[in-house]
């Protein structure tokens, strides 16, 4: 397991990931940079991604769809904002509509992307992911996004807790 | 990228609030009515009914009739079923990592 940190901060609506690779900076930079190597991970196996425009400037856009178990078609786009190779990628990442018009009713996702070399031939990559609002946040984790890992949480902690007492004394 | 079913959307939904939320740790036990349930809420009898015709729909409670009385029962199964879900998805940025790791190792 190469993740070796993850944080989630509810006030900032931030979700932080660290991830350490046996490689230089240049290396993994190539995992975002090359349209091939990104489609290879960006979608789940049964969600496989296609990148169909890769204009990775400040200003510019990448494009790509994704094919469901069901031949259900997801079509996603980033605007890029910030790219400085191999060490700063900033983008914010929307659903669009199958024509590939950007879906405006769906929050976009701000991901700020650091890749730092931390000696011995490591290199370390951290994802912040930033949501709008706390309403984006619980539309996206409705949808199977970012989100979901707290409702996780909110279900194991139903489930951990000692049921009430019953009779309505109540806590 | 839309991965939940429908029905885990709507349960997510449902317990997405925090009233919601305590009825079903409360219905958990199977002991109390609709009735009995809204005296914990400073709220009407008829907006409880609400919160739980919510959760019903949601598949995460159902009302059970035991002798004279009906209670509102938490389906468990349904939430373990949705934790199980859930635990995937907690992988998803995970298993990201992963195919990116993959990748590395294969073409250094």
């Amino acid at each position: 397991m190469t993740v070796v940190a993850v944080g989630k901060d509810a006030r900032s609506r931030t979700m932080t990931l660290e991830a350490e690779f046996d490689a230089a900076p240049e290396r993994v930079w190539q995992l975002w940079a090359d349209p091939r190597q990104l489609e290879r991970w960006w979608g789940p196996p049964t969600y496989p991604a296609t990148v169909d425009a890769h204009d990775l400037r400040p200003g510019g856009r990448v494009e790509y769809h994704m094919r469901g178990p069901e031949g259900d078609l997801h079509r996603g786009f980033w605007e890029v904002d910030e790219v400085r190779p191999p060490h700063r990628l900033v983008f914010r990442d929307g659903f669009a509509n199958e024509d590939g018009t950007p879906n405006g009713e769906l929050p976009m996702t701000t991901l700020r992307v650091t890749i730092e070399e931390i000696g011995g031939g490591k290199t370390r990559m951290s994802i912040v992911s930033e949501f709008p609002t706390v309403e984006a946040m619980e539309q996206l984790a409705a949808m199977g996004m970012w989100g979901l890992p707290q409702t996780v949480g909110q279900i194991d902690a139903i489930l951990a807790e000692d049921p009430p007492e019953a009779g309505g004394g109540g806590r | 990228m839309k991965i939940a079913p429908p029905d885990f959307d709507r349960m997510f939904g449902a317990l997405a609030d925090s009233t919601r939320r305590d009825i079903v740790r409360r219905a958990i036990d199977a002991r109390e009515g609709v009735a009995e349930l809204a005296s914990h809420y400073p709220m009407s009898f008829s907006a409880v009914q609400k919160h739980i015709a919510i959760l019903e729909r949601a598949g995460l409670v159902t009302k059970r009739r035991i002798g004279r009385r009906k209670v509102v029962r938490a389906n468990v199964e349904v939430l373990r079923a949705a934790r199980r879900l859930l635990d995937r998805y907690e992988e998803l940025w995970r298993a990201r990592i992963d195919r990116m790791t993959a990748i590395v190792a294969e073409d250094p």
